[in-house]
């Protein structure tokens, strides 16, 4: 269907470099400051967006990430809304990959099929789905397949045996979930979070992320040598919140994407 | 209908579907929990020391079987059908709710768990989990909507009197689906060392298999009762459906007699018309909810809708999927009461049988006071009166009041 290489594959085919994944929520705190935001993350060194689809039950986010989500329903945003983004973003020049996160739901509802072959038109790379497990996502996978993009799958310090059947199926990169729980900043990462990643990597031939908890450039460093690829979601979230007001006004948008902007530069470039 | 009964006997599969339904939806953190549950409790219903132990717990310190009463005056009243009474309601505890916990607080032990966590939408489970918690000396926290635990006051009062803490839930509309989200984030984040006793046929797989097995304790009682008494089978069985656990539990050892006619009653709250109602089933859509695939009220985005029912029990969007899957199979009739017809059947039982219905199992009475009419006197109607109406009087007090006070203007 696509003749093009997919943007992840591109992104890792080099993984001499560790690449640094934000995450944003769409809409949050309107779809204007999700545009803006999106372009500061890239220039601050983001290699790929994970870019959040609010949704009303979001079980496997934390408060910060379900805030997030709250204040983009409160303005009616939908995967629509955020398929048009990831075209508006392509549109723009982007060239950084673009994953949308979601849950099953709201994909089920739109179509499985249909969701997939506009992301693909539109120009996202691939999406992380929570609450799909392997053993639900046969549909999606093949409905991804179809059109040239990645399901990412998740593999957690519990997963133990699954490990292995995760890691051999899994497309595009790994998501490895750095802690029990859902989404938000820590204070402290697992004692044996590297045994983890190091074994996760020895199960697979795609690259890997490790994400949830992870908020500091201190904890970006310490996981940095055993992945490809440090997620960081929560701790962003945070400072979209604490400017939202701002972000909503026209006249003082730029000088909150600039802060933020900043914030992320640090992190990301904890990884260099 | 055949084909429905022998497909409804080997539901669900090795992969937990009921038909199209259910299924595991969860965070990946929890996948291992889920199938060390499913073998746990392979294991522990093939252990004829596990089986007694339950059993023992049910007769002795819940007090079953629960007996069927044969409703006489409410019988002459609707003229109509013999109606009886299948009372969960002299379950200790005061609901059906407690085979359920008593069934999964021992698994938890025997899976060497020292502590629960529950949600609860009216209570009555959490009071189920916090008794067992007791009884087996486990700690125990119970997720409860911010909503819920103002609708219930007098069961917070009750859990944290048997030693459970109540953790309100503050997200959504405050209400069973967000303690139950509240619920499953909390055992995310401590899955190795807590065991999630989930209080109806809802959830991933293994949960919806689970509950039902410990429920059906329900129809089976039913089923040796009625055949005692009168040497036959039961012509109809209403039972209220929120999450649906009374209701599987009463109809599962019924599903392969066909001649029984099986109905469930959904929470119309306001009215089906209205944007104020939990009849899942009647104008739900397939959809996610709670890491099951099942009917589900939501938006046109697949946004999760509020539900609305005086009966905090049955205020709940989603619905267990097999109920979902014997919807469509077509084996059990769904249909729903009004806020306003179920406060009418709680008075009416009060008045005729002396017996305060929780206002979840007055919908089922309500319905029952539908059907009854239109059935002939030789026929048999079996109500489950899943839990008894003391935890709800404030709330049926301020219903009745305000109407009155509507009556006066």
């Amino acid at each position: 269907m696509t003749t093009a290489v997919n943007r992840i594959d591109k992104l890792f085919a080099d993984r001499s470099r560790k690449r640094f994944i934000p995450y944003i929520t769409v809409g949050d705190p309107t779809l204007e400051a999700t545009y803006q935001l999106a372009h500061a993350l890239v220039e601050a060194g983001a290699d790929l967006l994970e870019l959040g689809i609010p949704y009303s039950d979001p079980l496997a986010d934390g408060p910060t990430i379900q805030r997030a989500s709250q204040r983009a329903l409160e303005n009616g945003v939908s995967i629509g809304d955020a398929l048009q983004l990831v075209a508006r973003l392509r549109k723009s020049g982007m060239e950084a990959a673009l994953v949308l996160f979601t849950y099953i739901n709201p994909v089920m509802q739109y179509g499985i099929d249909r969701f997939f072959s506009d992301l693909a038109k539109y120009g996202a790379d691939g999406v992380v789905i929570p609450d799909l497990p392997v053993e639900e996502n046969g549909l999606a996978v093949e409905a991804a397949r179809k059109y040239g993009l990645h399901v990412i799958s998740l593999v957690a310090p519990t997963s133990e045996s699954r490990i292995k059947s995760i890691g051999e199926q899994a497309s595009g990169f790994l998501y490895c979930v750095s802690s029990l729980g859902v989404t938000g900043a820590r204070e402290s990462l697992r004692d044996d979070l590297s045994e983890f990643l190091e074994r996760v990597k020895a199960s697979t031939a795609v690259p890997t992320a490790v994400g949830f908890g992870i908020s500091t450039p201190q904890q970006v460093k310490a996981v940095a040598p055993h992945t490809d690829g440090v997620i960081v979601g929560s701790a962003i979230v945070r400072e979209i919140e604490k400017h939202a007001e701002q972000l909503k006004d026209p006249v003082q948008s730029p000088e909150a994407v600039e802060k933020i902007k900043t914030f992320v530069h640090q992190l990301a470039s904890a990884l260099q | 209908m055949k084909e429905a009964v022998a497909a409804t006997r080997v539901v669900p599969d090795k992969n937990g579907r009921f038909g199209a339904f259910g299924g595991k939806f969860v965070p990946e953190t929890l996948m291992n929990a889920l199938t060390e549950l499913e073998a746990a409790f392979a294991e522990a219903m093939q252990d004829p020391a596990f089986r007694e132990e339950l059993n023992g717990l049910l007769r002795e310190y819940a007090g079953r079987p629960t007996p069927l009463t044969y409703a006489e005056r409410l019988t002459e009243e609707l003229g109509g059908a013999r109606i009886y009474l299948k009372r969960e309601d002299l379950n200790h505890t005061g609901a059906h709710k407690l085979n359920n916990a008593l069934g999964q607080g021992l698994l938890a032990k025997r899976m060497g768990k020292k502590s629960i966590i529950a949600e609860t939408g009216a209570g009555q489970h959490g009071v189920a989990s916090a008794t067992v918690a007791a009884k087996l000396g486990l700690s125990c926290k119970v997720f409860m909507g911010e909503e819920d635990i103002r609708r219930q006051s007098l069961n917070v009062f009750r859990m944290n009197l048997l030693g459970a803490e109540v953790v309100p839930a503050v997200s959504g509309s405050r209400t069973l689906k967000d303690a139950t989200n509240e619920a499953i984030r909390y055992w995310v984040s401590n899955v190795e060392e807590t065991f999630y006793v989930i209080g109806s046929v809802v959830g991933p797989h293994p949960y919806p298999y689970i509950v039902r097995e410990f429920q059906k304790i329900i129809g089976e009682e039913t089923r040796a009762q009625i055949l005692q008494m009168l040497g036959k089978l039961p012509d109809e069985i209403i039972a209220c459906v929120g999450g649906g656990s009374n209701a599987i539990g009463m109809f599962y050892p019924f599903i392969s007699d066909g001649q029984v006619a099986l109905r469930g009653v959904e929470a119309a709250g306001r009215g089906v018309d209205t944007d104020k109602h939990a009849a899942t089933l009647s104008l739900g859509r397939p959809g996610v909810i709670h890491g099951s695939l099942t009917y589900l009220l939501q938006d046109e985005h697949g946004q999760v809708q509020e539900a609305h029912s005086i009966s905090a029990g049955l205020d709940y969007p989603g619905v267990g999927p097999e109920h979902a899957y014997l919807k469509d199979s077509g084996r059990v009739t769904y249909t729903s009461v009004t806020d306003e017809e179920a406060l009418a059947a709680v008075q009416m039982l009060c008045r005729t049988e002396g017996i305060i219905p929780a206002l979840e199992s007055a919908h089922a009475i309500a319905e029952a006071m539908k059907r009854a009419p239109q059935m002939s006197k030789d026929e048999i109607l079996v109500i489950c009166l899943s839990g008894r109406g003391d935890k709800d009087v404030l709330t049926i007090q301020d219903a009745l009041g305000s109407k009155e006070e509507g009556k006066q203007q």
